[in-house]
């Protein structure tokens, strides 16, 4: 009973440290498969008066992933009710050509406005529609998600940390005893601070097997599955191979981190 | 016979620059057994905290079982503190640790086998009258047996020499005899020196005893 509460403290706080971390990750990630289904759904409209194959807007710019030309018909109709079928094929051959340009991913505002100018700069291309207006609302409103999912981060990170710190003088006090005592012994550094860096270590292997677990079972979920479903988007919840090696190796740096603290703080009483 | 500890104008103070122990100079020759007197306050634990080179000296030389205590360094005096073994008033033992780890210390520090290690901790056991109590821990024992204990631990590793604080001073009428009966022993059989801080020398002791009183920062030979 009295081995598992010496343990429990830092276990504790190296799961909160390990969930945020992974949390912050899989909004990441989250992030990135929304932004895979925005440019999906996102495109540019160009008008070029020559014709331009898919090849020829993608070495324009690379961001471009497929050009698909919009057919005037529909306009034409409207135009030409009472016109002559000939006259009606000499006005197609003067029209523009339209194209709806598709892309690999979802822009940054910068980017569009580079594929803008790349675009007006190629010589045919006209005139450009990029719906940025729309396009940067959406953006933004990415950003600051993202930005608020960091920042939140960030304070468990803090408030972890001072909780430790917290923890770690009633550690220093617990090891300092038996530390002075061992050393009265001639033992050395290392056989003295042998026991903390063993517990430590132990504290970050059941931390991250527990965050292992948590994760595991999370991402076999059909709620979770399906929340992430409803806003459209397939995102990995954890990786069991690498995610599990960053969790790992996050614990364990931390971990003996502090051991070292508290044997760098190590007194011993004249 | 060759001086196991020997002091030259030694001095010792703490932080606050006070003199405890004034320019003494003095020798302990190996195999002896020494007591240590003195008012409280006079200067006892200090100069035994010295000898096992947890208070540096302000001045001077100390050398204890050839090593120069006076600026020494931390790989020198963990060597010298393998071959002590040392007892306190207030016992010292490792509160987490059963009673026979905390025996094994000082053999785990030296390297033993830990099948020797066991067996050694299974005949101080016996040794000190507490095979009865094994697995416990010290909150579950008296002082006395506590005291025992770290007797056992202070002897575990054959030492060169034994430094003891008011061992007996807060202890029962069966365990000071025991302690002294075990001092006695280690100094008799195995030639080990013995130095204990004490205020009252007991009469049935069969050693030829020195002893030194520490007065005004002074330490006197008494006998
Ligand atoms: N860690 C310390 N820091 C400063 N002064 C101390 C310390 N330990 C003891 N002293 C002082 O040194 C003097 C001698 O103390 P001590 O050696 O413990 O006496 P005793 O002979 O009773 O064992 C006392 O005046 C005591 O107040
Ligand atoms: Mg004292």
């Amino acid at each position: 009973m009295k081995s598992v509460k010496n343990h429990l403290s830092l276990v504790v706080a190296l799961l909160s440290i390990l969930f945020s971390m992974q949390v912050f990750f899989i909004v990441e990630r989250s992030i990135d498969a929304y932004k895979v289904n925005l440019s999906n759904n996102y495109s540019v409209i160009a008008v070029s008066k020559k014709e331009l194959s898919s090849d020829e807007f993608k070495g324009i710019n690379k961001i471009i992933s497929n050009a698909e030309e919009l057919s005037p018909d529909s306009v034409i109709k409207r135009l030409t009710s009472d016109m002559k079928s000939t006259n009606v094929e000499l006005l197609k051959l003067t029209l523009p050509k339209f194209y709806k340009l598709s892309l690999t991913y979802y822009p940054t505002p910068q980017e569009i406005k580079k594929l803008r100018s790349d675009l007006l700069g190629s010589g045919s291309i006209t005139k450009v529609e990029d719906f940025s207006h729309n396009h940067d609302t959406v953006y933004k409103l990415l950003l600051l998600f993202k930005k608020v999912v960091a920042l939140f981060a960030i304070v468990v990170l803090i408030v972890t940390v001072l909780l430790i710190f917290k923890e770690l003088r009633i550690w220093q006090y617990k090891h300092n005893e038996r530390m002075t005592i061992m050393g009265l012994f001639g033992a050395a550094l290392w056989l003295r601070s042998a026991v903390l860096f063993r517990l430590a270590i132990v504290d970050a292997l059941v931390a991250s097997f527990l965050a292992f677990g948590v994760f595991m079972y999370l991402s076999s979920s059909a709620w979770v599955a399906e929340q992430f479903n409803n806003i459209g988007i397939n995102v990995l919840i954890f990786n069991p191979i690498e995610d599990f090696l960053i969790i790992l190796g996050v614990a364990i740096t931390i971990s003996i981190l502090l051991a070292s603290l508290i044997v760098l703080g190590h007194k011993e009483e004249a | 016979m060759d001086n196991v500890i020997i002091a030259k104008d030694l001095s010792l103070s703490y932080s606050n620059n006070e003199t405890i122990i004034n320019k003494a100079t003095f020798s302990i020759s190996s195999g002896s057994f020494v007591f240590i007197t003195g008012a409280s306050g006079s200067g006892k634990s200090t100069l035994l905290k010295s000898l096992f080179g947890a208070l540096n000296p302000k001045q001077g030389s100390l050398v204890v079982g050839g090593v120069e205590l006076n600026g020494v360094s931390r790989s020198k005096l963990n060597f010298l503190r393998r071959h002590l073994g040392i007892v306190f008033q207030d016992y010292k033992l490792v509160k987490e640790w059963s009673i026979e780890k905390n025996i094994m210390l000082p053999l785990l520090i030296n390297g033993y086998v830990k099948s020797v290690a066991l067996n050694q901790v299974e005949k101080l056991l016996k040794h000190v009258r507490l095979n009865h109590q094994t697995g416990k821990y010290p909150f579950e024992l008296s002082g006395g047996e506590q005291q025992r204990v770290a007797m056992a631990r202070a002897l575990a590793h054959n030492p060169i020499l034994i430094l003891a604080d008011e061992p007996t001073g807060n202890l029962d009428e069966y365990s000071s005899q025991l302690i002294w009966n075990l001092l006695e022993g280690a100094n008799n059989q195995l030639k080990t020196t013995v130095i204990v801080v004490t205020h009252h020398i007991p009469k049935s002791l069969n050693v030829d005893y020195k002893h030194f009183h520490i007065e005004y920062g002074s330490i006197h030979e008494v006998r």
